[in-house]
């Protein structure tokens, strides 16, 4: 994969600083094996930076709308629906966190409420300003799980 | 099978939660809400084969502050609202000369007990009416006047006026006969997944009442105190405002108010709530 990189002119890569997006996997293309996705979306790694604040905010990952995460006290309400996500990391390998993030049917289930972040088939009626489209992207799921990995008790 | 399956996850996951979180509240408050001396009645037993063992209404998951103004008229919001219907029903609109008060001499108390029962069966159009409906089928038919819009202002305080009439009564609606098709059509849209988010109504309401999402206490989506007075609207709303804005946070298109998709899964809630008393116009956050 880096191979490919490579081979791209330097001046390219100044001027195109979204490289490694144009390489994400596509939503329709991600492998599961064992119901766990092994590989990077986007080949590199996330940042757990970035990925706090996909996590927080509320037209992002909004995770805190269903998650308790003692990490983000400062932010003031944290929902209930969800388990908590203290320590998550000590639970989940990485591969899995990936597959709950992607595609949260696969590993929690056909009737979980919590929705599949990297997936084009969601429910009916998809409002047209979100038809076609992921709901994060997957820069901010590799981000996310970056962050999430951070989350050890 | 499955379902068995589901609730022991989430009761486990529920007692996780409150040990994590004791401050968090996961169910339904104790309060009893009394209008001017009068108890209302804010939870009830569940239909034997239905969905919730026990009812509670919407008001039992809001704040102490929220409930209060509820629970006295004079401090309700809404009744402003009211006061403006009653003028209205005396007012002369339309080519046939008339006012609502013209045929309904005995004023509004006249629809005691109208509220509890809708949406119901027309024969006329062959389709279930709501309160929207049978105040622009007077307008129309027996004043000659302008239909007044869904979410228009004398629109909703005439349907919390008559709906005030039957505060206090049991809701309890035909779903059998005619209405059955309409009730199923209702209830597949209940639990149909929709939105990017990719959620059902049951998701929400049924699965996780008692919960908090984010900011919000989770209740079981009842019907029972609408139109409602909602702070954040700074005013009244329809039933089909809120189905909308909750479809539309799951980022799913919503259907119109007042479509056959609207009237079926109002017909459908309604059912869910039999039993509940009618709070109309209830306060809500
Ligand atoms: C609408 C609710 C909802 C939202 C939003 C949500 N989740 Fe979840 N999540 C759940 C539920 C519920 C479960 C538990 C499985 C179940 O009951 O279906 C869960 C389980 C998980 C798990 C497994 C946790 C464990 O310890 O078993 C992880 C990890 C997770 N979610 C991460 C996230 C992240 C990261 C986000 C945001 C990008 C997110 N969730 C957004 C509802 C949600
Ligand atoms: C993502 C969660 C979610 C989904 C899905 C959802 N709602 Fe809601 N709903 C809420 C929240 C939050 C409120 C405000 C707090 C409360 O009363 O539960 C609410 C309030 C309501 C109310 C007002 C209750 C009252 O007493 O004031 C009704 C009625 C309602 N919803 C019906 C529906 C219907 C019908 C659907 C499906 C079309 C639906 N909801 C889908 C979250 C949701």
């Amino acid at each position: 994969m880096s191979l490919k990189t490579n081979f791209l002119p330097a001046l390219l890569l100044a001027v195109m600083p979204t490289v490694a997006m144009a390489e994400a996997v596509a939503p329709d293309d991600v492998v599961f094996e064992d119901d766990v996705i092994v590989a990077s979306l986007t080949g590199a790694d996330g940042n757990a930076v970035n990925g706090r604040k996909v996590f927080a905010n509320r037209k992002q990952g909004n995770c805190l709308a269903c998650h308790i995460n003692a990490d983000l006290k400062e932010q003031l309400f944290h929902g209930e629906v969800g388990p908590p996500l203290d320590g998550v990391a000590d639970r989940w390998e990485e591969p899995e966190l990936r597959a709950i993030i992607v595609n949260s049917k696969i590993v929690l289930g056909d009737e979980t409420i919590m929705p599949s972040f990297y997936r084009l088939k969601n429910g009916a009626r998809t409002a047209e300003k979100f038809q076609g489209k992921t709901i994060l992207s997957a820069e901010q799921v590799e981000d996310v799980i970056a962050y999430l990995r951070t989350l050890k008790e | 099978m499955k379902r068995v399956k589901k609730a022991m996850f989430a009761s486990g996951l529920l007692a996780f939660t409150l040990t994590l979180n004791p401050a968090a509240q996961a169910d339904p408050d104790d309060d009893t809400l009394v209008i001017d001396g009068v108890e209302v009645i804010t939870s009830a037993k569940g239909k034997e084969d239905g969905p919730l063992d026990e009812l509670y209404s919407g008001w039992r998951f809001r704040s102490d502050e929220t409930q209060s103004f509820q629970a006295d008229d004079f401090e309700n919001p809404a009744f402003v609202a009211i006061d403006q219907a009653l003028e209205q029903f005396e007012v002369v609109e339309g080519a046939a000369g008339k006012a609502c008060a013209s045929c309904h001499e005995g004023g509004p108390e006249e629809f005691e007990g109208l509220r509890a029962a809708l949406p119901r069966w027309n024969a006329d159009t062959g389709k279930p009416e709501t309160i929207q409906h049978i105040i622009n089928e007077c307008r129309t038919e027996r004043m000659q006047a302008e239909p007044w819009k869904w979410e228009a202002n004398e629109m909703l305080n005439m349907t919390a006026l008559v709906g005030l009439q039957s505060r206090g009564m049991p809701v309890d609606v035909q779903t059998d006969g005619e209405m059955s098709p309409w009730y199923e059509k209702g209830k597949e849209l209940y639990y149909t997944r929709v939105g990017q988010l990719d959620m059902s109504c049951a998701n929400c309401h049924e699965d996780n009442y008692g919960n908090m999402i984010r900011a919000d206490h989770l209740s079981q989506g009842q019907t029972n105190g609408f139109p409602v007075y909602r702070l954040k609207w700074a005013g009244l709303g329809s039933i089909h405002r809120r189905f909308k804005g909750c479809m539309s946070n799951i980022r799913a298109k919503p259907y119109k108010r007042g479509s056959d998709e609207f009237v079926a899964l109002e017909l459908y809630v309604a059912s869910r709530g039999e039993g509940l008393a009618v709070e109309t116009p209830a306060v809500r956050n």
